[in-house]
């Protein structure tokens, strides 16, 4: 296979702004090769979104205590100097969350927002931020993107908001993309849609995307393999095929079997 | 079909608008022009009534009112401008900097800011221009000084606020620095709370400026400056009313205009 781009071993999570220390992640252990799409499944509160921001590097440095080793392309994201933390952030790791109502700036104009990481990693000229911008937006597959450009969050459908989102993690065409339940808030018919764009951008740009969510036909479709997170440990992870067809745990086997079934009536 | 909403009409915005556009017209033409010099004396014309030669009288040295008025609403006008610029501008960089980090600094900064809360701005004004001796440079550091605390707590306030917001996170994910991200991303979110914390401080610093200049340790005679003018006119109140009259109502005018505008944009 191809070339392994994230290793995650050990990683532990403690919360230490309480008095009595909480740990909300064990061992967590994840690889990741270049291009892959993996699934990050479990209930509300079983870590996966916390091992998400661990990654991301964007859990405070104080306030709680992380073992383990999370290399990115061999660099431990947990103890390199924040420069070379923000150096990465942005240019070779992007992220998704959940809410697109929130994650965009309501008095930054949409275009504005895309080209930040650009202005911050590139030297390009204002014009040349512009073009990449557009074109982004118009790869997110928005119509009328130079309108778009120009128009502020709140003008903008919650769909249009995730694919904004996505266009601004995309354009430095980072190596991964971690997408934090990006269809969570949105209606069926845009989650397939925007999950349809995750899986092309992967295609196209041999991005690897860490997909997070509570929704396993939507992790079904998408990744080749899936880690099932409960109480903050990986109780089972594998081919996702495999883990459907066969789960090891009882605890898989009542995610799947939550799985809304469309049955015919009569 | 087109919708015809049929919106409200902000008459705060367009009344303190046109209250504060007349008052600096006047304040920009008395930079240019004023009918008489407004520190010469003439004794024919002492406590002259208002005509038409003098729009708002003469006071005791026969000194034209409307002339000075110009002159002192235009020092007043820059003494609280200065006051609020500086009050403004060490706020946000207190209140960003204390909101953003939290922690032991913001413990600190905060408490110290309490302290100069605690004292009524003229009275630490005070303090400050016995020290410093009087004159308008003075006055103005003076009333900044005195107006930081106030414009530091509303923008730690709104950066508390706005530094769990997501789209925070969004920006420190893409790389943004701390300092890119107080200034460039949470900034201009805090601008509308901001704006009208400006306006309220403009107000009290013309009275600040007003009531200093009236107890005599603001403007230095022979200077104007509308508080200045109504602590000469008390003397003279019932000899020469139009004296304290015209420059009480200036200020009145233009804390209203501004307290107006402050509402009308507020409400935009």
């Amino acid at each position: 296979m191809s070339k392994e781009l994230l290793r995650v071993t050990d990683l532990n999570i403690e919360f230490h702004d309480h008095l009595i220390p909480e740990t909300v992640v064990f061992d967590f252990d994840l690889t990741m090769e270049q291009g892959e799409i993996v699934g990050l499944v479990g209930e509300s509160g079983s870590g996966k979104s916390m091992s998400a921001l661990a990654i991301a590097g964007l859990l405070s440095r104080k306030d709680m205590q992380k073992r383990g080793e999370i290399l990115f392309e061999g660099v431990d994201l947990l103890t390199c100097e924040r420069k070379a933390l923000r150096q990465l952030q942005g240019n070779e790791i992007g992220m998704i969350f959940q809410e697109p109502m929130t994650s965009l700036n309501p008095v930054k104009k949409v275009g504005w927002q895309v080209e930040e990481a650009l202005r911050i990693h590139t030297k390009l000229s204002k014009q040349e931020r512009y073009e990449r911008a557009v074109r982004m937006l118009s790869e997110v597959e928005l119509d009328h993107p130079e309108r778009i450009y120009h128009q502020y969050p709140h003008e903008l459908s919650g769909g249009m908001r995730q694919r904004v989102m996505i266009a601004a993690a995309m354009i430095c065409e980072p190596k991964l993309l971690i997408a934090d339940e990006p269809t969570t808030a949105l209606d069926v018919t845009i989650q397939a849609q925007i999950v349809e764009l995750l899986k092309r951008m992967n295609r196209q740009k041999r991005t690897a995307v860490l997909f997070i969510s509570h929704d396993l036909s939507l992790v079904r479709g998408l990744c080749r393999r899936v880690l099932v997170m409960q109480g903050g440990y990986v109780v089972e992870s594998g081919l996702t095929d495999q883990i459907f067809e066969n789960p090891g745990e009882d605890y898989t086997r009542r995610l799947i079997g939550a799985i809304p079934k469309v049955m015919r009536r009569g | 079909m087109a919708v015809n909403v049929n919106r409200k009409k902000n008459y705060n915005l367009i009344l303190g608008g046109g209250l504060t556009g007349v008052i600096m017209l006047f304040i920009l033409i008395g930079i240019f022009y004023t009918p008489y010099d407004p520190d010469a004396m003439n004794a024919a014309d002492k406590f002259a009534g208002v005509s038409i030669r003098h729009l708002m009288g003469c006071d005791n040295f026969g000194r034209d009112v409307f002339s000075r008025v110009l002159e002192g609403s235009r020092t007043t006008w820059l003494v609280a401008a200065g006051t609020v610029f500086i009050g403004t501008f060490f706020g946000v960089i207190l209140g960003a900097l204390t909101g953003y980090y939290g922690g032991i600094v913001d413990e600190i900064l905060m408490r110290v800011n309490d302290a100069v809360f605690a004292f009524p701005s003229i009275l630490l004004a005070l303090t400050f221009i016995s020290i410093s001796g009087s004159g308008r440079y003075q006055v103005v550091i003076a009333l900044g000084i005195a107006f930081i605390p106030s414009f530091a707590r509303i923008v730690r306030g709104e950066f508390i606020k706005c530094k769990n917001m997501d789209y925070v996170k969004n920006a420190r994910l893409q790389g943004a620095g701390d300092f890119r991200i107080m200034f460039v991303h949470i900034l201009p979110n805090t601008l509308t709370v901001l704006l009208s914390a400006v306006m309220i401080g403009f107000n009290n610093a013309v009275l600040a400026e007003a009531g200093m200049s009236f107890l005599g340790i603001g403007v230095q005679p022979p200077d104007a400056s509308l508080g200045r003018m109504l602590a000469e006119a008390q003397s003279y109140l019932f000899r020469a009313p139009a004296y304290a009259v015209f420059p009480g109502v200036v200020i009145i005018l233009m804390v209203l205009g501004f307290s107006l505008l402050g509402d009308g944009l507020k409400n935009e």
